[in-house]
């Protein structure tokens, strides 16, 4: 991976050069084109920005983002631009306001490129459930980059930007970090304010960066995050972004390990790494402890029952009625609404839409929404356990590294299977960050994932730091 | 309804009286031009958030600590979903199955008896946009009233007749607006009520099989609307038939209910819990406050305008019927230092006054002190009641001073003697036959000889001084 605009450390002390660093960006993102990585350009505004952050050196602004060039998802509201949700229900609806964690990014001094792709309302695992067409892997165009954040996973991953914005609902970030070798957070539910973030999984859905590395990672975060009084469940909990940047990590860590992580299912070359990481950080002088975390093998399943459910009520808006995409040859009111619908969502999203109706209807209710709910909390039960035992949880991020365009579209329990290590740290509301830390035979990249309790998000990020360090020596 | 009983319950919805919107900062606002008040929020576009509104816990609490609820400590929303123009979320936010308020009881008095009725549950929720059917066979809707704080106040089904209903509505429109939570006005919709209604045998211990009434937007359209609904359930019984669970619309014009377009499946909103929103926690320090603060009830307040001021218990309730109201009567009461004779100037003439002009107290154009000044001319005999009535009547038609009034308009009584004999002796010198027929035994024309002098005299008389005058004259 190679970086195709200047460093924003670079870019942070040389400030006049931000508008030819912008015009760098939008050449090399033209030059990637065939990635698909992008779905919207927002290239005035970016200009724009440049001028603006430049000329505001030398006022004594605080600017701490100075430099830095990002990308964005496209379920990610912005004032004025494409909020396509790459569907085609959303296909030219443009936002009325600027989602909480991009005004803070911009009002730090980031400049924002572009809105990525993404799978239909970050409905999938791959990027290819997209009107835009799939997004493809940097390292080979015939897999899936992942997803459904794939286009902004590829944005850093092809070092078009500094870092991305992306959502995970259920490992929408971190599963496509670590197809393609980057850095992917997701923040403790609540860290990061989900106004403007177009709801798929409300009680599971949060902002989550991708950089290359997690000190950047760590700046977007504490910049983005902290109460916002436009999300009732954002956290008071305080944020503040130091000068120095992510510190190392002056002790000693418990570091447990899953053995339900480790088991049938997941691609050998990936318990490869997650064992040489473990091994690499005990040399560096922390402990290993085996935990169990029994119900996380249960994630899966309840995951794909509340997300489902949350999403069926959250998409209901879009029905052709005031805004979008609507059947026209309908007459009635059902018609607008089932025509427009069926034509405006894809196969995946009809499909969880219609799941999530099932298991919220009378009668199905209690077997299906409120027992997954119970189970939600056994899944975070058992985290809670292991915290008492552990600092922080190591463990794969994906089942297998990044698989080819087309080879599970047809079969959904698959690609539900491709997050089967990350949506127990969703349901637990916990911090996760996927971190690069090797590469399979096929020379595609492996994450491991480390995860903490709730609010430890700098001290996985600090974890994530060591393995960086031992990943340049694996 | 002969040998059958009715078996009611209602549910109001009543829009509280809050600066802005339920979930957003929205003005909460009636009358706006159509899709004015609206944002991103109460619009339910892609990406949005609904914050609380605290000023919405702290009204529904007076409320529900008003009715005798428990209001509990912690509560959630939850989503209701459907599908319908004027409901941009596709969901309303609502309470399902742990609602702010349970319990309480609304005292009813109909036909000279008393009778309570049970209130199951006070719930908060946001209220839908506002669909207007067009000629042309088009709807448009207007967004204004989205998000607008309800409560839904659901009673027990505790009363067996229309008038039990109305009286009940009476009750719950008097309460919020005493609280000053709502304004009641049905007209413009913002407190709704819809009706369940089933009709059983005497004596039979099973209830019937209950209907729902709605689009009813009076009392007397909901009183009309049962009265009609409970005939037309005991005729199907009685010819045989059987109830079929429905929704039925109230025409108001026509005066019949009916049946709801069926729709294509069964009601399923598929509640469940909004996670948008944490939960609702109504610390007990927050509602003792609350309790604290809440002003005089109307059932308390008349009690005491008997007790304090020895008023009768019928006109202690109509000076409490509304809290504008009892507050200027007993200002005035103060003021004038006579609260009986205040309360019959406030019975009397000020709800006269304020039916007449269809407006209400706040907008009652006499203050107190001028109502007590002029309280006051009658009482040292400057004015009769009558002249005092008339100087009323003229403030408000002016909005003058009463002394000036007085003065200019000469509505001044004189207990001038010497003026009042003068006319007197014209009065006697009139009715020479009347004179003489008094003399000779019949004392009951008296009264004649003072209203003939009064009238002669545009009322201007003192009656006491034109009697004693009149008394020497003739004897």
């Amino acid at each position: 991976m190679t970086l195709k605009i200047p460093p924003h450390q670079h870019l942070k002390n040389h400030p006049e050069e931000l508008p030819s660093a912008v015009e760098t960006c939008l050449q090399a993102i033209e030059q990637a084109k065939p990635l698909n990585a992008f779905v919207h350009l927002l290239a005035d505004r970016a200009r724009h920005k440049a001028v603006e952050v430049a000329q505001a050196t030398g006022q004594g602004e605080e600017l701490p983002l100075r430099g830095m060039i990002l990308a964005v998802k496209d379920n990610i509201a912005i004032e004025g631009t494409s909020l396509s949700c790459a569907s085609r229900i959303l296909k030219d609806f443009k936002s009325l306001f600027t989602a909480t964690a991009v005004a803070r990014l911009e009002k730090a001094g980031a400049i924002i490129i572009g809105k990525t792709n993404l799978d239909e309302f970050a409905m999938g695992s791959s990027c290819e459930n997209t009107i835009f067409g799939p997004t493809h892997h940097p390292l080979d165009w015939e897999r899936v980059p992942g997803g459904s954040s794939g286009g902004s996973a590829v944005a850093v991953a092809a070092g078009l930007v500094h870092a991305a914005l992306g959502s995970d609902t259920g490992g929408s970030v971190r599963q496509p970090a670590a197809f393609c070798g980057v850095v992917g957070l997701k923040p403790t539910y609540g860290r990061v304010s989900r106004y403007g973030l177009v709801a798929f999984g409300s009680s599971l859905d949060q902002i989550a960066p991708f950089a290359t590395n997690c000190q950047d990672a760590f700046a977007v975060l504490c910049i983005m995050g902290g109460k916002d009084e436009h999300d009732s469940t954002s956290a008071a909990y305080p944020m503040s972004y130091p000068t120095e940047g992510l510190k190392p990590l002056g002790e000693k860590l418990r570091i447990g390990l899953p053995k339900e992580y480790l088991e049938e299912g997941l691609q050998a070359e990936i318990a490869e790494v997650v064992l040489q990481v473990a091994r690499g950080l005990e040399k560096a002088g922390h402990d290993l402890v085996e935990i169990s975390l029994p119900y996380s093998k249960l994630a899966v399943g309840v995951y794909y029952i509340l997300a489902t459910a949350e999403a069926s009520s959250n998409l209901a808006r879009y029905d052709g009625a005031r805004y979008g995409f609507r059947e026209h040859s309908a007459e009635s009111l059902q018609d607008i609404y089932t025509h427009s619908r069926a034509g405006g969502f894809g196969r995946e999203v009809r499909r969880r839409i219609m799941l999530g109706t099932y298991v919220l209807s009378a009668g199905y209710y209690d077997a299906y929404y409120k027992k997954a709910q119970r189970v939600r909390r056994l899944v975070l039960g058992d985290f809670l356990d292991a915290f008492g035992k552990v600092d922080v949880i190591l463990a794969p991020t994906t089942p297998t590294t990044a698989f080819k365009i087309g080879e599970k579209i047809d079969d959904p329990l698959a690609m539900y299977l491709s997050d089967v290590y990350t949506t127990p740290a969703n349901l637990a509301g916990i911090p996760a960050v996927s971190v690069p830390a090797g590469k399979d035979t096929k020379r595609l990249p492996i994450g491991v994932q480390i995860m903490g309790p709730h609010f430890s998000d700098e001290l996985i990020l600090q974890v994530g730091c060591d393995i960086e360090r031992l990943h340049g020596r694996i | 309804m002969g040998e059958y009983e009715a078996v009611i319950g209602l549910e109001v919805h009543a829009q509280l009286m809050t600066e802005t919107k339920a979930f957003c900062t929205c003005p909460n606002r009636y009358g706006a031009p159509p899709n004015t008040l609206v944002c991103p929020v109460c619009l339910g576009m892609p990406g949005i958030l609904p914050v609380l509104n605290r000023a919405m816990l702290e009204q529904a609490m007076k409320l529900a600590l008003a009715v005798g609820a428990t209001v509990h400590p912690r509560s959630k929303f939850d989503r209701k979903n459907y599908f319908y123009p004027d409901l941009p979320k596709g969901y309303q936010i609502s309470q399902y199955d742990e609602p702010f308020s349970t319990g309480g009881s609304i005292e009813l008095k109909v036909d000279g008896h008393r009778k309570s009725i049970r209130i199951r549950r006070i719930h908060l929720e946001e209220d839908a946009g506002k669909s207007m059917h067009q000629a042309d066979g088009s709807t448009i809707v207007d967004m204004n009233r989205c998000g607008v704080p309800l409560v839904e106040i659901v009673s027990e089904p505790d009363m067996s007749t229309p008038a039990e209903a109305r009286a009940y509505l009476n009750e719950i429109r008097r309460l919020v607006r005493w609280l000053d939570v709502c304004d009641g006005n049905m007209e413009e919709g913002s407190l709704r009520c819809d009706a369940n209604v089933s009709v059983h045998r005497k004596g039979s211990e099973a209830f019937g099989i209950a209907t729902e009434v709605k689009n009813m937007n009076s009392i007397r359209g909901v009183e009309r609307a049962l009265a009609y609904e409970i005939e037309r359930q005991i005729g199907v019984v009685e010819g045989g038939g059987t109830i079929t669970r429905q929704t039925l619309l109230w025409d108001e014009t026509e005066e019949i209910a009916r049946p709801m377009r069926r729709k294509e499946s069964s009601d399923d909103y598929r509640y469940f819990p909004e996670p948008d929103l944490v939960e609702v926690v109504v610390p007990s320090e927050w509602a003792e406050r609350i309790s604290r603060d809440l002003v005089e009830l109307p059932r308390a307040r008349c009690m005491r305008f008997c007790q304090e001021y020895g008023l009768a218990e019928a006109t202690a309730e109509v000076l409490a019927g509304e809290r504008g109201v009892a507050d200027y009567f007993e200002a005035l009461a103060k003021e004038s230092g006579d609260p009986r004779r205040a309360a019959n100037w406030v019975q009397g003439d000020v709800l006269r006054i304020l039916k007449e002009r269809n407006c209400d107290i706040a907008s009652f154009p006499v203050s107190v002190s001028d109502l007590a000044g002029l309280m006051n001319e009658v009482e040292t005999a400057r004015l009769s009641l009558s002249g005092a009535k008339k100087v009323l009547d003229r403030m408000i038609e002016t909005g003058r001073s009463p002394e000036s009034i007085i003065e200019q308009e000469g509505f001044a009584q004189t207990s001038d003697a010497r003026e009042i004999e003068e006319v007197a002796r014209e009065i006697l010198a009139k009715f020479p036959s009347e004179v003489i027929k008094y003399k000779s035994g019949k004392k009951n024309l008296f009264g004649f000889f003072v209203g003939e002098t009064m009238k002669a005299t545009k009322g201007q008389a003192n009656p006491k001084v034109a009697s004693e005058i009149l008394q020497r004259l003739l004897s």
